[in-house]
């Protein structure tokens, strides 16, 4: 007679990933839907198995062009941001015990935003295509000196909250000084900072695919030493694993994620906070659910944002970041009150 | 459970422990063999989570503290934590995990390095959760539980490491007499069914006099007794040690009852 295996466990089943992996697939192809110009929604998926099977397309050469160039990038870009952004702050959470931790906490926008005002106040002729890579130097060196000035003050998680509390004033203070002084460029800083997911083809998304992939893969493998770390650092060391080393790789894997989310989308927020709860009061509180099902969650929240962002006010866009709040919050509160809250 | 749990003996010479250079216990020396029970007992700030901490490994520590012949120091974190389980005074109880999510973390050393659970993990948690009564329990959040329920749940957690050693730190922290009688009970009956050697720091001195076969007294971090219950536990000296009017009766089982005498 088989052993009696344990029941009541928050674990991935085979119906969470095949459920998730419709849903994401449902939302990009929908996604991809709306625009300046109809697509019939049988035509795009037709071109899309035409594509996939090598058939014959059904779409225009222009119609192609519109589909594969300009739309699906930005979606798949949105559900890469969306998915990066949710997955760090799940982790945020989990590494900080804090259910506001959000993947800004460390000083990973502050970083940018400064960066990226005084490259343009300081080079005013840098092409726009460099303020990603100011972004995402300035996102990583933001966290690096919350970092620095945490482990000075001491090994524990309150010492490098304050750190990051502490840099990311700081920088903010710096920038919004420079900004001061030079008022002409406000438009130009805030209209990155404030972010979108304007694209211009494929490029942007390649060049943060391969930073996504390789943290994701480190968040969702260490998930279940989120868990653990929950017991704080004397039970999890007596369970054999080494809290700091732990907090540092998955908190290094983390910001990696979010600053190449800023690089290439400026500051969202809400997404980072708002889905990982989602996902925790759906689905249970364990990280080994929490972290994988929110990089999915992540991703098909901030396409669906992306969509009303761009056909709300259409012809004109709305910036991503106010839909992600004005849709993610009534939302949010809806979910709370049906389940009262019950796992979060 | 089926499975046998591995005897290991706990031995300390001249074993001092503190936080960061600051001393707490001094030169302590005891012998914990297999499968027996040790209480260490001790005023507040005695030092008794100090010492039950640098057995675990979890403070820094002098002298000499070996697990079943072997130096703890020369252990690795994962090989301490299969050998080592330790439950704290106040045990964190992440607010949104079931009970079996709670006791599959005690698997947490017995992992490969993706941290995936097995079969054979998730049949040891099921058989803990029987053992410890918890089966009705399993898919509760741990928010829900009792006091009771909640002590007997970080045992589950602390026995689901299937180590030899369980360190528990006032165990029946909280509990009402009949809720910590059940749970000392359970433990004594862990120890003799398992074999696994357990060292507790205990506050009720008239349950220190029935389970364990040692008590070690503390005082101010120094070892100010230690032996059988019946020879540690006398009026004298626990009026001295816990500067306390109190009387030491003998009770029907012939163990010692220590009863407090209020003072004039």
């Amino acid at each position: 007679m088989p052993a009696a295996m344990a029941t009541g466990t928050t674990r991935l089943s085979r119906w969470h990933v095949l459920g998730a992996a419709l849903v994401l697939a449902g939302v990009l192809v929908s996604a991809a839907l709306f625009g300046a110009i109809d697509l019939d929604w049988h035509r795009v998926i037709a071109e899309v198995v035409a594509q996939l099977t090598g058939g014959v397309s059904p779409l225009t050469e222009q119609e192609s062009a519109i589909l594969w160039q300009l739309r699906m990038p930005r979606v798949v870009l949105g559900g890469l941001v969306g998915a990066a952004l949710a997955c760090s702050g799940a982790t945020f959470q989990g590494v900080f015990r804090n259910p506001l931790a959000d993947p800004y906490l460390l000083g990973a926008a502050a970083g940018a935003g400064m960066v990226v005002t005084g490259m343009v106040v300081l080079a005013p002729h840098t092409p726009a295509s460099f303020l990603p890579v100011a972004a995402f130097t300035g996102s990583i060196g933001g966290v690096g000196l919350t970092w620095t000035l945490g482990r000075s003050a001491g090994s524990g998680t309150a010492h490098l909250l304050l750190a990051g509390v502490a840099v990311a004033s700081f920088l903010t203070a710096v920038q919004t000084f420079v900004q001061q002084l030079n008022t002409d460029t406000l438009q130009r800083v805030y209209g990155f900072i404030l972010g979108g997911l304007a694209t211009t083809g494929w490029n942007q998304v390649l060049a943060v695919l391969p930073y996504l992939v390789v943290t994701s893969i480190v968040l969702c493998a260490c998930a279940g030493l989120l868990d653990v770390l929950a017991l704080g650092d004397e039970e999890a060391t007596s369970l054999g694993i080494r809290p700091g080393l732990v907090r540092a790789l998955v908190l290094g894997a983390a910001s990696l994620a979010t600053a190449a989310a800023v690089s290439v989308s400026g500051l969202i927020g809400f997404v980072g906070i708002v889905v990982p709860h989602l996902i925790r009061l759906l689905f249970g509180a364990s990280y080994r659910v929490v972290v994988p099902l929110s990089l999915v969650g992540g991703a098909v929240f901030l396409m669906v944002a992306d969509v009303v962002a761009r056909t709300a006010l259409a012809p004109a866009e709305l910036p991503i970041g106010v839909v992600t709040a004005f849709s993610g919050a009534p939302f949010f509160i809806l979910v709370l009150r049906a389940t009262g809250g019950r796992r979060s | 459970m089926t499975r046998p749990l591995v005897t290991t003996a706990l031995c300390l010479r001249g074993v001092g422990a503190g936080y960061r250079g600051r001393p707490v216990v001094h030169d302590v020396t005891v012998q914990v063999p297999g499968g027996s029970w040790l209480a260490v007992l001790g005023p507040n700030g005695s030092g008794k989570s100090t010492l039950l901490k640098s057995m675990a490994g979890l403070v820094d520590s002098t002298g000499e503290l070996l697990v079943h012949g072997r130096p703890v120091s020369t252990m690795g974190n994962r090989e301490r934590a299969r050998a080592i389980g330790y439950a704290p005074q106040i045990p964190a109880l992440p607010d949104g995990l079931t009970v079996t999510d709670y006791v599959l973390l005690g698997r947490t050393p017995h992992l490969g390095p993706l941290g995936r659970e097995g079969p054979s993990d998730l049949s040891l948690v099921a058989e803990v959760l029987t053992r410890l009564d918890l089966s009705n329990l399993a898919g509760r959040p741990l928010r829900t539980l009792s006091g009771g329920e909640r002590q007997r749940t970080v045992l589950a957690r602390v026995l689901a490491q299937q180590a030899g050693v369980l360190l528990l730190d006032e165990p029946t922290t909280g509990l009402d007499i009949g809720h910590a009688q059940a749970l000392l009970e359970l433990v004594d009956g862990l120890r003799t069914t398992e074999g696994v050697t357990v060292v507790t720091t205990l506050h009720d001195l008239t349950l220190a006099a029935q389970y364990p076969d040692q008590v070690l007294l503390l005082d101010a971090g120094e070892v100010a007794a230690v032996g059988s219950p019946s020879h540690v536990l006398t009026a004298e000296r626990l009026a001295r040690h816990y500067a306390a009017n109190l009387t030491v009766l003998t009770g029907p089982d012939g163990h010692p009852v220590v009863a407090p005498v209020r003072g004039h």
